[in-house]
């Protein structure tokens, strides 16, 4: 168990270590603190978007000891001790990652809302199957949800990143 | 999004956590991947007084076969795990594909096997394939266990017979004879989409013949439901295509659906009969699939 402060009201709170982009962090969260707001709000990684915050869009998507997950939906709590990777962890060295530039190349984003949620989701995949087909790209972005732009770039802009190809085809 | 507060526990071990539940009575909600309760909270539907959570208790999240018994699947399993399991693919794939068909990546990375029997809702995607395969479940509590059917732990609309107190810890897949099984789930979207209407069966062919079967409907009554009309129906009889037919239609006379806004009553009626017949055909022709 985390070690535990009550302030003077009475109110209990937690100190636990997130380690999140490859920093450790020890913060005190409250015990109904969700993942995504201590990001946001506490660590200033605003860069993990708030949509649905009911597991339905995918926005709030982080890596949670690699895996994708909808940080909405888990207790700050409990990823105590754990590995977070948002999308300011993804790019190294002040250089995107593939994905990213793949993205930007094939116009892949519009208003940008989905965006740091997919590239994770893709980056996921590509860790794990380096050379995915279209149906598991389509597979692996199928919980973030894309209200602008019909999905097919960024599917394309995958799919080119996964090729080492980061330029775009011609459409 | 408001979330009520509530008092946190992680007990290290399954008797801590039984030593606790007990306890706290009936003011505990188990954690486990918090995929329908974190929901529920932030809904206002469940506001708990104390949040036990199970996520120390690594000695239920595997799965593993013990010679005699099965497949033990731990209860904190996910169902990425489910359906990235070689064992699973291996043995019965039907159920990796059944974990497959439910919401996306990132609820199967942390929704788990015993929340979604606990739950108890007649919609669940992996109670009907588990219990096609003759699942049994193990509920551990301060006072003792008990190893029960799955099909008997749901006892009507999002009702189990589960005591506050005890813990789901293992899911058993016996050694069987059957020769095929599946599940057919109808969404109306092949992503998070729950299913309108879902059918698992398992079947045992021997030569021609059906030596026996299992029907279990999905969103087709308050609870989970086995066809058992079908399933006798069926027994003995040789594989025809009319007497799949035969075991659709009993089969969707059993059901009884409700009105909701993922299809209407009749709808879940005549999609019970069809994917009963395809379910039964696939099983039979394909195996575990
Ligand atoms: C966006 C979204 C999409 C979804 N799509 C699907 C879908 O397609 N198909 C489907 O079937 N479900 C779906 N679900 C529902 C949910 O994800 C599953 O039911 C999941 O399996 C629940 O598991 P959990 O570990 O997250 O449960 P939790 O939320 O942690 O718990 C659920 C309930 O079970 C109890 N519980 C959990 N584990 C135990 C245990 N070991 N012993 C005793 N009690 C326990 C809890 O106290 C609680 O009452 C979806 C949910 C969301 C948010
Ligand atoms: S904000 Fe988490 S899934 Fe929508
Ligand atoms: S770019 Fe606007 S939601 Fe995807």
């Amino acid at each position: 168990m985390s070690q535990v402060l009550t302030d003077k009201d009475g109110v209990k709170r937690y100190l636990i270590t997130l380690n999140v982009n490859g920093d450790a962090h020890t913060i005190l969260v409250k015990g109904n603190a969700i993942l995504t707001n201590v990001l946001r709000d506490q660590l200033d990684l605003t860069g993990t978007k708030k949509g649905c915050e009911l597991g339905d869009c995918g926005s709030c998507t982080v890596l949670l000891d690699g895996k994708p997950v909808d940080s909405c939906l888990v207790l700050a709590v409990e990823a105590d001790g754990r590995e977070i990777t948002t999308i300011e962890g993804v790019s190294a060295n002040g250089a995107l990652d593939a994905i990213q530039e793949s993205m930007i190349n094939h116009a892949a984003v519009q208003c940008g809302y989905c965006t740091p949620g997919m590239v994770l989701s893709a980056k996921a995949l590509l860790t794990r199957n380096p050379h995915p087909t279209e149906p598991e790209v389509r597979e692996a972005i199928a919980g973030n949800l894309c209200r602008c732009t019909g999905y097919v770039h960024i599917v394309e802009a995958v799919l080119a990143a996964s090729q080492g190809r980061v330029t775009p085809d011609d459409h | 999004m408001y979330m009520p507060d509530f008092e946190y526990h992680t007990p290290r071990t399954l008797s801590e956590a039984c030593a606790l539940l007990a306890e706290l009575g009936e003011k505990a909600t188990v954690l486990a991947g918090g995929t329908d309760i974190l929901h529920k909270m932030k809904v206002g539907k469940l506001a708990p007084e104390h949040l036990v959570s199970l996520k120390n208790l690594d000695e239920i999240r595997e799965i593993r076969h013990e010679a005699g018994r099965g497949i033990v699947i731990g209860a904190l399993t996910n169902h990425a795990a489910i359906y990235n399991s070689p064992l699973l693919q291996e043995r019965y794939l039907s159920l990796p594909m059944a974990a497959h068909t439910m919401a996306s990546t990132q609820i199967c990375n942390l929704g788990t096997v015993g929340g979604n029997i606990v739950n108890g809702v007649p919609s669940a995607d992996l109670p009907p394939i588990l219990i096609a395969l003759q699942a049994t479940i193990r509920l551990v509590s301060a006072s003792g266990e008990r190893s029960m059917a799955l099909e008997d732990f749901f006892c009507g609309a999002a009702e189990t017979v589960i005591a506050p107190g005890e813990l789901l810890t293992e899911i058993t897949i016996p050694d069987q004879e059957t020769t095929g099984s599946t599940y057919i789930k109808f969404g109306l979207r092949r992503s998070g989409a729950l299913a309108v209407t879902g059918v698992a069966v398992s079947v045992c062919v021997e030569g021609d013949k059906l030596r026996d079967a299992r029907i279990v409907l999905a969103s087709a009554a308050p609870t989970v439901m086995r066809a058992t009309a079908a399933e006798d129906f069926l027994r003995g009889r040789t594989i025809s295509d009319e007497a799949l037919a035969e075991a659709g239609t009993l089969a969707a006379a059993a059901s009884r659906p409700r009105d909701s806004i993922r299809g209407s009553a009749e709808y879940r009626k005549n999609l019970a009969e069809v994917l009963t017949k395809r379910a039964l055909r696939k099983a039979i022709d394909e195996g575990h699939v």
